[in-house]
């Protein structure tokens, strides 16, 4: 096996307190932004947020599009299922991220970034306004003209996908856009915009403090770096863990099982579900890499031991997808609710067990046509579900 | 002008007559007067002089931007994966149980609605329930009760 030798890693940059984020912040805004990009590049930081296009990329693209009036923005608007690790790094190091945010700004020409936080965070609101307050003040005293505008959800997961987000910033329904164009040159009021996970930003600070080697130095070939993970479930050390890309699933289930796990959902209810069978040949990290297989993900790693049963896990992922979908598109709209309707058909014996094989069907079909992440990614935790534990979806 | 208008004319204001200024009108108008009334929804169409359709579209999207009267404290418990898995439901009937009501529904006295929500992002902490925009953790039938009375007799100063 390709990650025998691989074994957990721990990092400690996230948490770490850095007492001289104002030198930090000083230090980089004297540098030409192409230097800022080419250090972001080599660093290979791809985005914390699940999808993981390369951040250095995403500023270099913004910067180079011609505008006016361009924007940074910070999805705070982490709605995932087994996903806390944002709220974490805004209640205990914003000013890392705000950091970010600001040299962000001056790489690509922004005057006004804006905090898109989700409405179910919204007690962190003082806190949060006291520390822009205080970056503001410094902002100034640097000569850096840049504001941080604070934009708060009110209970809708679709707005964590970018254009949605976008959308809901500016006073509609949280919709998702076509795509392309890409933010980077058609985003918030349809200015070019660098919008990044919270985690993302947090570890742009850390490149900028330590240098890119030190962050390309963890992890392995295509996943540079560490990255947070939010652990729930069947574990007896639920929390949240700064850990080196690319390591076994299993060395994670070593680590944070029970004894008893007998499926890791790795992403949240978009992403996939790994059966024990499987734990050795699964890594965690980006894809690209070249043996085995790997799974990217935001962050949520939920686990289950024997005694729960894989079928009221996907329903309630698919409660949930039904009621978060965002309505525009039908094969999203329709798709959830016919999945839903569908393994509880099932399960009464209502359906014929084939019916699995349409409903799997019917999620490929979803996965090519919705419009976006949120209804092609129910066909991840769908079929890997159904397909790993089809006899507790019957009996 | 009466109470409602006022306040939409002062959240307008505040935040700006443009449409992005929406959201945090919707939302300052719900928190005073605990939903969005239809006469509210048109009202802040006046003001922004936006199509009132399109103010209702946008507030029932969000499932925070409550369109039927909800209560002083609005509690919403957590239903997502790893919260029903520690024990949701105990919570939610110990809520019933106490407040003398449906999931839904609200007390009669109009202090306290019961809801369901998706994921709070407290997973590790679960069960967790909000009542308004305060978040309560790793919950248990006895402990839910210690808050709820919190709530239904304010301490004497």
């Amino acid at each position: 096996m390709a990650f025998d030798t691989y074994l957990l890693k721990r990092a400690d940059f996230i948490f770490k307190n850095e007492n001289d984020w104002e030198k930090i912040l000083d230090r980089t805004l004297k540098l030409p932004p192409n230097e800022i990009i080419n250090e972001l590049m080599s660093s290979e930081l791809k985005g914390r947020g699940g999808a993981g296009f390369p951040t250095g990329l995403k500023w270099k693209l913004t910067a180079e599009a011609p505008a006016d009036e361009k924007f940074v923005i910070c999805n705070a608007d982490e709605g995932e299922p087994g996903t806390f690790k944002d709220r974490e790094i805004l209640t205990l190091v914003p000013y890392k991220v705000l950091t970010s945010m600001a040299v962000c700004a001056y790489v690509i020409g922004a005057k006004v970034g804006y905090i898109y936080l989700r409405g179910e965070y919204k007690y962190l609101v003082p806190e949060l306004r006291k520390a822009i307050k205080e970056f503001e003040y410094f902002c100034n005293e640097v000569k850096h003209d840049f504001r941080i505008k604070l934009c708060l959800g009110s209970g809708a997961y679709i707005c964590g996908e970018e254009t949605a987000l976008f959308e809901s910033m500016e006073g509609k329904r949280g919709e998702p856009r076509n795509k392309p164009p890409y933010p980077t040159s058609v985003g918030f009021k349809q200015s070019p915009s660098v919008i990044n996970n919270v985690e993302t930003l947090a570890h742009t600070f850390t490149i900028f403090k330590y240098g890119a080697k030190k962050f390309y130095d963890l992890g392995v070939q295509y996943s540079r770096g560490s990255k947070l993970f939010s652990v729930s479930g069947d574990t007896p050390i639920p929390g949240i863990y700064e850990l080196e890309l690319g390591m076994s699933l299993q060395d994670f289930v070593n680590e944070f099982g029970d004894g008893d796990t007998k499926a890791v959902q790795v992403g949240g209810a978009s992403g996939f579900l790994v059966p024990r069978k499987k734990f050795q040949e699964t890594a965690i990290g980006y894809k690209g890499k070249l043996s085995g297989i790997s799974l990217p993900t935001g962050g949520s790693m939920m686990l289950f031991n024997s005694s729960r049963s894989m079928y009221n896990v996907l329903d309630n992922y698919l409660e949930f997808f039904r009621e978060e979908s965002c309505g525009q598109c039908t094969p999203c709209r329709v798709g959830c609710q016919q999945l839903y309707n569908g393994i509880k058909a099932v399960k009464r014996g209502e359906k014929p067990t084939s019916y699995l094989d349409k409903l799997l069907k019917l999620t490929e079909t979803m996965k090519l046509t919705a419009k976006c992440g949120l209804g092609q990614s129910v066909a991840n935790s769908f079929s890997s579900i159904v397909e790993n534990f089809r006899e507790e979806m019957i009996y | 002008m009466n109470p409602v208008q006022d306040l939409i004319k002062s959240l307008a204001e505040t935040h700006g007559r443009k449409r992005e200024n929406l959201l945090p009108i919707l939302q300052g108008v719900v928190e005073k007067e605990k939903y969005l009334s239809e006469y509210a929804m048109i009202e802040i169409a006046r003001e922004l002089e936006l199509p009132s359709a399109e103010v209702y579209g946008t507030a029932t999207f969000y499932s925070f931007l409550e369109h039927r009267k909800m209560g002083v404290y609005t509690i919403r418990v957590c239903k997502t994966i790893t919260c029903s898995m520690k024990g949701k439901n105990q919570i939610l009937e110990a809520i019933e149980e106490m407040l003398k009501i449906s999931l839904g529904e609200s007390t009669p006295d109009g202090k306290f609605s019961l809801l369901q929500t998706n994921c709070l992002g407290w997973c590790h902490k679960a069960p967790a329930m909000l009542i308004n925009n305060d978040v309560y953790t790793e919950l248990t039938p006895e402990k839910v009760r210690e808050i709820l009375k919190q709530y239904i007799q304010p301490t004497q100063n």
